[in-house]
């Protein structure tokens, strides 16, 4: 009797094993080493120096070079939140004295490409660089660090920030993926403009070629100080402006990833193509289309208009349809919709064009131009950028929004150039697709596409508002992130809704189809994000 | 002859300066510049001191009169400076993509000869049959059909059929591998920009082909020859084909002019990292220095074409030299 029902047991535990193995996530597979990844990049480099430029085109085949300070997490790209070391050691220290001082502990055992240690006056000179360049020098990101008091290297290992506020845009503008760090021998030696030509490195790769036009090499760093990283033994970056190439060349294997992304027409037939060859990652994407009306320009110098303007627009629709054909899809406010400052679903149904009810918005967006003095509408000319991805797809869209409470747009298109002309220079439009497309995501400064025009870099409507001025001051300077989000709710209503300044349309959807056999890259919420290329693997 | 050489040479000065000056002034009509492009192109924070400082090294800000007074003199003194784009020796630049571009037009033009001669002749000779017939239709398609829209099906083409019958997609490589570096690379990439572009030019020249080549069979010599009793094979050989070519290396000199950088689209379509895209991409960025030198370039290329037609114009024909 002992017997049977010891045999039962042990079939029961067996069969019981069995199915949890069954059922049980396959254990990833470890890492291959060696291979080279071929990528294809669909913009240029201008110059090799991230302090300056702000294109992918750089980014992705020129990141691999180098190291920042501190980095997104390669392992949870998607965290807006997430960041860790790379040449600090431990983990990214909390500030001291009252939020105002970052102590970084820098890493002994890494050396540039050339040989020369990495120490703290490394550090301190890539971002003296930064922050406060030499006259005739250009810096393109030094209003991210307009916080920072003072840098200092007392010793060869720790790196001192010292702030004259404390505030939470701090730690994600440290690392943005353009602060490569230099070597203050070479900034010394050769001055502040070698690096445009020039490269020398901590990264997981080293340079070997560029051909202009053509592609860029770079060969395993045998000395790199993430340990048993890279895997891979080199990469090749091949330039391919069109995007059918860059498409054709995944399917026919000359290259097994784009990172920066593909329409959603595009991923259909390349899987349809491939099959199980292809593997599919998406990801909400740290960019918007916005719409901006010329505040200089009548009827939308009035806020009724502006407002009619948004209310028209089914954004919760558009997303739906939308999305299977352009790169977009997410609603969203002011800021990336995933990160903790990001307004809920029932935070934005009470905003002007987020409302769920399209026909009251569209009856209220009536009665605004009814009051406003254009009770049967009026024509205008939405200004937009010659790209069809998304920017010619959501102009189209917006325009039939529009005609649906009487509006008649007309779209005039311009190439690149042109376009950045109209709206910073000539502003001779009525109301023009703009667009807020950012790195690491920093909520706090990325919003400050919506302040004055004397203050903002890139605002192109034309207007000046105090009110949303000191709000982004005091978000900025408050170190508590409930408050901050209170502040920003505030922020945002004004400026979508009763300024309606102006506005999102859909915030981009990033699809990055690649060959199955690429491994450990994960993709991020935005395309200038964890391309160090160190924990890629082919699995071949 | 001398004298006429002599006479072509000078005549080419004026025609660059004219092309300086077009190039010059219509590029600065188009709004923008390259600073805003770079550091306002991609839609993130722009500092305005750092756009200032850049227009500023480029000397963008500078007297209309300075920036031309400085390419004027840097192109006598072959000294093109660097790009405004990338900061490199514009030079070093276009000899990269020079040697691509010149390989392309020198294919795609063997390919139109090969295909141009035979069948325009075989087309004037059969003319009126089925023969010619076909030959005309094949020419009309190519002049009819753009050699990017052929370059698009190709390739369309290659990955379809290489997965139906091998199982995986092929296309030719996306990047350019030197002839004396790996042959089969380099041919496997520039053979499909050749044909689509050759066929095309093939198609003007077969029709340039079998148009003269009528011309001259209806010549009283081609008559007296035949009264002779010469071979029919003889008289087209030595007589009426040779005549009729002058025209038909009118059209090859040109075409083949055009190809070093005219193949704007097709080097797009096929990836080629050629003369014709750089322009394209100079243009769009707004880099004035490169896009002057690559279109002082072309108009070199073209002079010294119609120069060498010329000159080969009076070689075979002693009336152009005695006149």
């Amino acid at each position: 009797m002992l017997k049977t029902r010891l045999r039962t047991f042990v079939i029961a535990a067996a069969l019981f094993a069995l199915a949890l193995w069954s059922f049980a996530p396959p254990a990833e597979a470890a890492p291959k080493k060696g291979g080279i990844l071929k990528f294809v990049v669909g913009s240029k480099i201008p110059s090799y120096d991230g302090h300056i430029e702000s294109t992918f085109g750089m980014i992705h085949p020129i990141r691999p070079f180098y190291s920042l300070l501190i980095r997104v997490n390669p392992d949870n790209p998607s965290s807006p939140t997430d960041f860790i070391c790379d040449v600090c050691e431990g983990g990214v220290p909390k500030p001291t004295e009252g939020h105002t001082k970052y102590t970084f502990k820098i890493r002994k055992d890494i050396s540039f490409h050339n040989g020369q240690k990495l120490t703290s006056a490394d550090v301190k000179a890539t971002y003296d660089k930064i922050i406060s360049p030499p006259k005739g020098i250009e810096s393109n990101r030094k209003a991210f660090f307009s916080m920072v008091k003072s840098v200092s290297a007392p010793d060869p290992a720790t790196l001192v920030f010292k702030l004259k506020y404390p505030t939470g845009a701090f730690v994600p503008a440290l690392a943005l993926p353009y602060n490569f760090i230099y070597s203050k021998a070479d900034l010394d030696k050769h001055g502040y403009r070698w690096h445009q030509k020039n490269v020398n490195g901590t990264g997981a790769f080293t340079f070997v070629q560029h051909q202009p036009g053509a592609f860029v090499e770079g060969k395993r760093y045998e000395k790199y100080h993430h340990e048993g990283k890279p895997y891979l033994d080199g990469y090749r970056a091949i330039s391919a402006p069109k995007m059918a190439i860059r498409l054709q060349a995944i399917r026919g294997d000359r290259a097994a990833i784009e990172f920066r992304g593909f329409p959603p027409k595009a991923r259909d037939d390349l899987k349809n193509a491939l099959g199980d060859k292809l593997t599919v990652q998406e990801s909400d994407w740290n960019c918007n289309l916005m719409v901006t009306p010329n505040h200089k320009r009548k009827p939308f110098d009035d806020a009724r208009v502006r407002r009619a303007l948004t209310l028209a627009i089914d954004r919760w629709g558009g997303s739906k349809y939308l999305s299977r054909i352009a790169i977009v899809k997410t609603v969203g406010g002011v800021v990336f919709p995933k990160h903790p400052l990001a307004a809920t679903k029932e935070e934005l149904n009470k905003i002007a064009g987020y409302w769920p009810d399209i026909n009251k918005s569209r009856a209220e967006a009536k009665r605004l131009l009814k009051e406003a003095g254009y009770p049967s509408g009026f024509e205008f000319t939405l200004h937009n950028r010659g790209v069809d991805q998304p920017y010619k797809v959501v102009g189209t869209w917006v325009i039939d929004q529009w005609r649906k409470i009487g509006l008649k747009a007309k779209q005039w298109v311009q190439p690149s150039g042109p376009f950045y002309a109209t709206l910073r220079k000539k502003k001779n439009f009525d109301v023009s697709i703009d667009f807020n497309c950012q790195s690491v995501i920093n909520p706090l400064v990325d919003v400050s596409k919506f302040i004055s025009d004397d203050r903002a870099g890139n605002q192109y409507g034309q207007y000046q508002d105090r009110q949303l001025d000191k709000w982004f001051d005091e978000m900025n300077r408050e170190p508590d992130v409930k408050k901050q989000r209170e502040i920003m709710r505030k922020y945002e209503k004004r400026a979508l809704d009763e300024m309606a300044h102006q506005f999102v349309t859909l915030w981009w959807y990033k699809i990055n189809p690649h060959r199955s056999y690429v491994k450990g890259w994960k993709i991020a919420p935005s395309h200038y994000l964890n391309q160090h290329l160190d924990n890629v693997w082919l699995d071949k | 002859m001398y004298k006429y050489t002599l006479k072509r040479i000078l005549l080419m000065f004026p025609t660059l300066l004219g092309a300086a000056v077009l190039v010059f002034f219509m590029l600065r009509l188009i709004p923008g510049d390259v600073c805003e492009l770079r550091m306002a192109g991609s839609g993130m924070y722009v500092d305005k001191e750092a756009i200032a400082t850049c227009q500023q090294n480029l000397g963008i800000n500078a007297p209309i009169y300075v920036q031309f007074i400085d390419f004027i003199t840097g192109f006598f003194t072959f000294d093109l400076g660097n790009s405004m784009w990338t900061g490199q020796p514009i030079l070093h630049e276009i000899g990269l993509r020079f040697e691509l571009s010149l390989q392309v037009a020198i294919m795609a033009t063997l390919t139109a000869i090969l295909i141009s001669i035979p069948l325009g002749t075989i087309s004037a000779i059969k003319q009126d049959t089925w023969i010619d017939y076909v030959v005309r239709s094949i020419s009309i398609a190519g002049i009819a059909m753009p050699s990017f829209w052929l370059g698009i099906l190709i390739i369309l083409g290659l990955l379809i059929m290489t997965q139906k019958f091998f199982g995986d997609p092929w296309m030719p490589p996306i990047h350019y591998t030197p002839i004396w570096e790996d042959p089969v690379a380099n041919i496997s990439q520039l053979i499909w920009p050749a044909v689509a572009t050759g066929y095309r030019y093939s198609a003007v020249a077969t029709r340039m082909t079998r148009s003269a080549l009528l011309e001259v069979l209806r010549e009283d010599y081609v008559r007296t020859a035949r009264a002779k009793g010469l071979l029919e094979k003889l008289i087209i050989n030595r007589h009426a084909l040779k005549n009729s070519l002058l025209p038909v290396v009118t059209v090859i000199g040109l075409e083949f002019a055009f190809l070093m950088g005219g193949l704007v689209v097709t080097e797009l379509v096929f990836n080629l990292n050629g003369l014709g895209k750089l322009l394209v991409e100079s243009v769009s960025n707004h880099d004035y220095t490169m896009t002057q030198a690559l279109v002082m370039l072309v108009a070199v290329v073209f002079i010294f074409t119609n120069l060498f037609i010329d000159i080969l114009y009076a070689w075979l024909d002693p009336r152009i030299r005695y006149s």
